[in-house]
């Protein structure tokens, strides 16, 4: 079921400012807080990742038996040693240059992620692991709630979402952040040029600045508004990066790079969500080429060529990306070679300051009733580590904020050492 | 303003607003007679693709042949024209929504069928090529029709085979991608079922799979469809946690293969005719038709799920009574409800004139709004309301304004000569053109001031072309613009 954002934005609105001041002093703002501050981009691989074919258990023979045609064989995993359990891992085989980043010690993989009672649907899933609240996938998300703690004025750019709807985990009481698909089209045009179009930006300017409290709904729209106008000039100086490496071309490589484009610029933002689909791979999932190993050439090449670009810049150091899915999937691969919606699944951390590694404990994937790494009769991995916990180590290490507030609880203690 | 007549909330909301033509002659029906013209399509002509291409409509941009039932971006431009000019729009209202509450993307039925017949199952048109209609056609056709029946022809159509999976429904191997969505979205939503509700649904249509007819290579002759394949389909008895029968059976007897689709016909029905089924789609009806500023009233849900359960799953009687319902003609809703990037596209051309705009030029716009028809997120649809707004978005329609304003530059400014006289008479005369709801002083105050900037008013044409495209452009691309 897809839950309405509506209510909370009905709340919300009253509170919703976005700065009336020019870019010049917004710059300033930015700077004030910290331009080159660490950043965090957030990844989702919508759909529900199957964490099985992304970090493999090549050893363990239930993972071959109950997937006859999708398994990745042995001998095409790239090993990357074994974990507290002794279970021998290997990325998948598209997965080349993350391998490179695990070899340099700059990518953790968080085994078993997830919470007790897993959502097997998408949206209230996605949804969850935004509020970071199994029991409410509702209201404002984690991340929202931390730009909430910025000072004041927070910066219009202080957070970037490179999709066009803004995800849950960026919904915030008072901080609207800019949805940027694509910079170079983020520009304001007009029928007429010259002075004339000068005088309709700034109408359009002083239309949107129109926020009656009495019409939240208008409120919203024109806070959106005036938004993007003045975002405007500052997104348009990322449109022209480049990149030190080449990018791929396609939409999750090139958001990415518009990302590594704000950081080059300066532009001071915090947060960046980048996200690529496709991951709901009910059917026809593939092992070494198919719809699977695709997914994992989108993710793999477009993070190293962003990996590669930021220390190419110098900017490694100053950046965490933290990759995530809503769920993992079933174990036994259903009739037609795909799995279905399942349970846990891995995270994976990389930059420049993580402590790279294999964290938390792969599951027996023994179907046996006694065997406790795994839920619902054998059909899925049981968690091992909330995802809040891991929420907490990025937001206390890494953002320098205060997890327990913004997460409504204390999730420090299981939380694995990667940062 | 005129925009404030409850003819035009009508138009708004159960068209896609109107040109000044169509609000002449809806200016002259009484508001019950409106809306049996709109709820009656079946008497208004259905010759629309005959104008496709012909002077004084909108235009659509061919790429080599025009091939809506072929190619996509043709089937799109068909879709946004039949929007604009349809003397049905009712039926292109619905088929919109429909296509929303049964959200299937192009992208994956391509990926498995090909460009070709991809774009044929999702939108190709009866008699025009062969095979089953397309997704959005059935649409069409059930648009005010019998909501268990659609049900029936969507668990049977070849883009949802293919979108959810139930071509590989098999079984030893039960795909259960179908079963969750027809619960979860299709009709009473999470909370009404279990997870082993969820297998038992997806053995209930094990067999319900799709075949090729002809080489489908050659759109001309070879089309999927649906069949019923009674080797693949479990016969075993199906247990649920609730009623699938009137007398409150929970169990879909073991029958024999042969006669096992009935399997899915007794739960499709169980499923369209529950009272939670009617809830849900009275909550989605209110937020479509009534507004999204309020929560749905609780009387409403109950008396249009009453007359959805007692017309036995016909939609006709249950548009017609929210149309002719206070809560619909109540003036606090007027321009309560956010409007979909497509319904504020095709409502700003109908009412800024497209006669030499092409609706293939609103393509990447849409997109960039959010909407790309065919393409939805996900299963769930599109997320509505102020989720269309992010600032990309809003960018995207307030550049979209520009766009239109730019391409009628010419035609705005001739017809605004007969507010040549003073500013304030052409803010009048767009005004009542384009029925925005009443701006605040201080806003209208920015459209004067607009006006008056960059030098003495002196009426000539140059001045009204500038002047008229940029107002046109500021009201559209306005906050008080997006709402319907």
């Amino acid at each position: 079921m897809h839950i309405s954002r509506r209510s909370f934005l009905r709340d919300g609105v009253a509170a919703f400012t976005v700065s009336m001041a020019a870019p010049a002093f917004l710059s300033e703002v930015a700077r004030a807080q910290g331009a080159a501050a660490r950043n965090l981009v957030v990844v989702y691989l919508g759909g529900g990742n199957d964490a099985l074919s992304t970090v493999v258990p090549y050893t363990d023979p239930f993972y071959y038996s109950r997937r006859p045609t999708i398994a990745v064989p042995a001998g095409q995993v790239l090993q990357i040693g074994s974990d507290a359990s002794n279970r021998p891992l290997g990325l998948h085989p598209r997965l080349t240059g993350l391998r490179q980043i695990f070899d340099e010690g700059r990518l953790a993989v968080i085994q078993r992620t997830g919470y007790q009672n897993s959502s097997r649907s998408h949206f209230e899933g996605s949804d969850i692991w935004g509020t970071a609240n199994p029991a409410s996938s509702q209201g404002i998300g984690w991340l929202g709630r931390y730009l909430e703690t910025l000072p004041s004025p927070v910066d219009p750019l202080a957070a970037w979402n490179s999709t066009r709807e803004t995800p849950r985990a960026l919904l915030s009481r008072s901080i609207g952040v800019p949805a940027i698909p694509d910079p170079r089209s983020y520009s304001f045009a007009s029928p007429n040029s010259g002075s004339a179009a000068l005088d309709e930006r700034a109408a359009q300017t002083r239309l949107s600045a129109y926020r009656p409290s009495d019409h939240p709904m208008l409120s919203l729209v024109n806070g959106s508004a005036l938004g993007a106008l003045e975002t405007l000039d500052r997104v348009a100086s990322v449109a022209s990066y480049a990149g030190t490496v080449t990018y791929p071309n396609n939409g999750f490589a090139q958001a990415l790079r518009s990302v590594a484009g704000s950081m080059v610029r300066g532009l001071g933002t915090r947060v960046f969500w980048v996200q690529t689909g496709g991951y709901d791979t009910h059917a026809a999932q593939g092992v070494g080429n198919g719809a699977y190993a695709t997914l994992m050439s989108t993710l793999g090449d477009g993070l190293f060529a962003f990996y590669s670009d930021l220390r190419n810049q110098g900017l490694l150091g100053s950046t965490l990306v933290v990759q995530f899915s809503e769920f993992g999937r079933r174990i036994s691969e259903n009739g037609s070679q795909g799995t279905d919606h399942g349970a846990a699944a891995s995270m994976m951390v990389l930059g420049g300051g993580v402590r790279g590694g294999l964290y938390g404990t792969a599951a027996s994937l023994d179907p046996a009733a006694s065997n406790p790494t795994l839920e619902n009769s054998g059909g899925d991995v049981r968690y091992e580590t909330d995802f809040r916990a891991v929420y907490a180590r990025v937001l206390d290490n890494w953002l320098g904020a205060s997890s327990v507030p913004i997460l409504g609880g204390d999730f420090r203690a299981g939380a694995p050492n990667f940062i | 303003m005129a925009g404030e007549l409850p003819i035009d909330h009508l138009l708004r909301r159960a068209s896609f607003g109107a040109t000044p033509q169509e609000r002449a002659v809806f200016a002259d029906l009484s508001l019950s007679l409106a809306i049996e013209r709109l709820v009656e399509y079946g008497n208004r002509p259905d010759d629309i693709d005959t104008k496709i291409g012909q002077s004084d409509y909108v235009g659509v941009t061919a790429r080599g042949a025009f091939a809506p039932n072929t190619n996509i971006e043709d089937a799109r431009q068909r879709w946004l024209f039949r929007m604009v000019h349809s003397e049905r729009p009712l039926e292109e209202k619905m088929a919109l929504f429909w296509h929303n509450h049964f959200a299937t993307g192009y992208s994956k039925v391509a990926g498995a069928l090909g460009t070709a017949q991809g774009a044929r199952v999702m939108a190709g048109r009866p008699g025009e090529v062969p095979g089953p209609p397309g997704q959005y056609e059935l649409f069409r056709q059930y648009a005010l029709g019998n909501f268990r029946d659609l049900l029936v022809a969507v668990a049977k159509d070849p883009a949802m085979l293919v979108w959810l999976d139930g071509r590989a429904n098999t079984r030893t191997r039960p795909q259960e991608n179908f079963g969750r969505e027809i619960m979860e979205l299709f009709t009473w939503g999470v909370g009404h079922y279990t997870e082993a509700d969820v297998y038992a649904a997806a053995r209930v249509f094990t067999g319900w799979n799709l075949r090729t007819s002809g080489d489908v290579r050659d759109t001309a002759v070879g089309y999927y469809e649906f069949v019923y394949n009674a080797n693949q389909h479990d016969t075993t008895a199906k247990a649920f946690t609730f009623p699938v029968y009137p007398d409150g059976t929970r169990t879909i007897p073991a029958r024999a293969a042969s006669d096992g689709q009935q399997d899915g016909i007794d739960f499709i029905t169980a499923l369209a005719t529950h009272p939670e089924t009617a809830r849900r789609l009275a909550r989605k009806l209110w937020g479509f038709f009534v507004s999204e500023a309020l929560t749905p009233d609780a009387a409403f849900v109950e008396s249009v799920a009453a007359v959805y359960l007692e017309s036995r799953t016909e939609m006709r009687p249950v548009i017609r009574y929210i149309l002719r319902s206070p809560w619909f003609l109540n003036p606090t809703h007027y321009y309560a409800r956010y409007a979909w990037p497509v319904e504020f596209v095709v409502r700003s051309i109908k009412e800024v004139g497209g006669v030499g705009f092409s609706v293939d030029a609103a393509r990447t716009p849409l997109t960039n709004m959010g909407q790309t028809l065919f393409e939805p997120p996900d299963v769930a649809g599109w997320s509505l309301g102020p989720d269309w707004f992010s600032t990309g978005a809003m960018l995207a329609r307030m550049n979209f304004a520009a766009l239109l304003a730019s391409n009628q530059k010419f035609n705005l400014g001739r017809s605004a000569s007969v507010a040549r006289q003073s500013p304030d008479r052409l803010l009048d005369h767009l005004l009542g053109r384009l029925t925005p709801p009443e701006y605040a002083p201080e806003s209208y105050g920015v459209l004067q001031d607009y006006l008056r900037a960059g030098g003495a008013w002196t009426g000539t044409d140059a001045q009204l072309n500038t002047k008229a495209s940029g107002l046109a452009r500021l009201i559209i691309g306005s906050g008080e613009y997006q709402f319907v």
